[in-house]
């Protein structure tokens, strides 16, 4: 606990926060025009925000914190592990968004641990993109995962393609490949929509182990029904932190654990306020309740 | 040091600026043009990717690998493609015209050719959705017949059928009709549930996009620290 005050990088950031809560308070219209209807956003965003940074430094200072099991993420290796015996490639899907989309990040970040097994199991990968720029990106991942398992030689560049933006152009290409090609496992870790179906469906008609994450709250059941295991929501940025079992990163997971101990202390006091109020018909209760309800509305102009 | 440092510093830089502009009015611009700076990079990319998607194919067809004939059709669809939107083959409105104007050949591969085959695609929607509710429906444990049961209700209450079936409840017991039942569901149980999903999606996106602000997260970048 000591150690992570001698942090420069957690000083640093507590720091910024520390002049962002000022600048906010002592009136920052002047400087920038603060936008008032965003401060309870603003608020959370820091006390969120600042927990998950406290834990992840605190794990950078050698504090240990301990990962549950997520069944969807040790069956990664095994999966891969059944490709190389069935000599069959592993087909990795990373949604169907651009790099905007953070789910496609978690996508490539989950890419690079992929692949470095991939590398060192000495088995096909093949992932065709439906954005250049995850094309790009991809390849770059996977050619530096190659290179930290130590084959650099076996990476061929090839084998991560563009195929189309077209949502159904794309998944026409990626149903063909599963069709004619067979791959033993496939991977689908990112965004997706009407197409998640359409591929897990073809996966489980080809026999292939498939593993899904997605943060699309309306595709999950899709997933869930047709997919061996399924990474649900957050389980998709956890994944990263899970597969590298850097301190770092799993710091910021009890960091994510804080934010959802939060949340679940407003949904709870929110429901036993609304309750009372409708109980007792008190004016002071349903007042009481509407702002804190109002803490957590987002407010449009 | 800029393979590493400088995509990191830049990331840092554009993700803060980003999260400033949602909140400080003064800011607002900077949102909106570096998307637009994200669309001109999305653009530039396109050429790699169509690039890469034509050596691919030539390639192929080349070597003559399996299924090289497909390969062609592929070719010689986006060809069609380009030259007809580049250069805005049979456009009425000549050079200044839209794209997309009726009678161009552009138009043409779209609404006869594009929009058919996607649709076809789409509707293969509907096969797999009773291949997969046929597998995930099956009452094999308590679990599982909840899930079935609720389901029945849920397909049936958003059909006629469902309001039909109990169309013969007395007002007093209207609730327990399938359609009411199957808007309580979806708009309480299912709900609940969803909102919670939806809560630990929001913690995640928020954890990954502070650790690759502030480059903690770098396995996007293969995972070298420096």
């Amino acid at each position: 606990m000591r150690q992570i005050w001698k942090n420069p990088r957690f000083l640093l950031v507590l720091l910024a926060l520390v002049i962002a809560l000022v600048l906010l308070v002592l009136g920052p219209r002047a400087i920038l025009n603060f936008d008032r209807r965003h401060t309870n956003l603003f608020v959370v965003l820091l006390i969120v925000g600042g927990a998950i940074l406290f834990y992840t430094f605190r794990a950078q200072s050698g504090v240990k914190y301990f990962i549950r099991k997520i069944a969807g993420i040790a069956a990664i290796e095994e999966a891969i592990g059944r490709a190389t015996e069935m000599g069959r490639p592993v087909l990795y899907v990373a949604g169907t968004q651009d790099l905007d989309n953070v789910q496609t990040v978690a996508g490539i970040t989950i890419l690079s641990s992929v692949a470095k097994r991939v590398a060192e199991y000495d088995v096909h990968l093949e992932m065709p993109t439906s954005r250049s720029l995850v094309m790009t990106t991809a390849r770059e991942t996977a050619k530096e995962a190659y290179l930290a398992a130590g084959r650099p030689d076996a990476f061929n560049e090839e084998h991560i393609y563009y195929v189309t933006d077209e949502q159904f152009g794309f998944v026409a290409y990626v149903n063909g490949y599963m069709v004619r090609q067979r791959p033993a496992t496939c991977i689908y870790m990112g965004a997706f929509f009407a197409e998640s179906l359409i591929f897990a469906e073809t996966g489980h008609s080809i026999g292939a182990v498939q593993i899904a994450g997605t943060a699309q709250p309306q595709q999950l059941p899709f997933f869930v029904a047709a997919c061996d295991y399924t990474l649900i929501g957050e389980e998709l940025f956890a994944t990263s932190a899970y597969l590298s079992q850097d301190p770092k990163l799993l710091g910021s997971l009890r960091g994510q654990d804080f934010g959802k101990a939060f949340a679940m202390l407003f949904i709870l006091l929110g429901s036993i306020l609304a309750t009372l109020a409708l109980l007792t018909q008190s004016d002071v209760l349903t007042q009481l309740s509407h702002w804190l309800q109002g803490l957590f509305t987002i407010k449009s102009s | 040091m800029i393979r590493v440092t400088l995509p990191v510093l830049l990331t840092s830089v554009v993700g803060f600026l980003l999260v400033a502009a949602f909140f400080f009015r003064g800011l607002n611009r900077v949102n909106s043009d570096l998307s637009e700076y994200f669309n001109i990079i999305a653009a530039v990319a396109f050429i790699l990717g169509g690039g890469n998607l034509l050596r691919m194919h030539l390639d192929k067809v080349q070597r003559r690998r399996p299924g090289w004939t497909y390969s062609i059709v592929t070719v010689v669809a986006f060809l069609f493609t380009l030259i007809a939107g580049l250069f805005k083959v049979g456009n009425s409105q000549g050079w200044t015209g839209p794209v997309e104007a009726q009678g161009s050949w552009f138009n043409f591969a779209y609404d006869a050719m594009f929009n058919p085959l996607q649709a076809t695609m789409f509707s293969l929607l509907a096969f797999f959705v009773a291949s997969a509710s046929y597998r995930a429906f099956r009452a094999r444990n308590v679990e599982a017949t909840l899930l079935l049961v609720a389901a029945l209700i849920i397909l049936l209450g958003r059909t006629f059928v469902g309001a039909f079936l109990t169309s013969w409840l007395p007002q007093p017991l209207q609730f327990l009709s399938i359609p009411n039942l199957s808007n309580w569901i979806m708009s309480t149980v299912n709900l609940a549930g969803a909102r919670a999903i939806i809560i630990g999606i929001g913690l995640g996106v928020i954890s990954t996009s502070l650790k690759i602000i502030l480059g903690i997260e770098r396995s996007y970048l293969g995972g070298r620290e420096s």
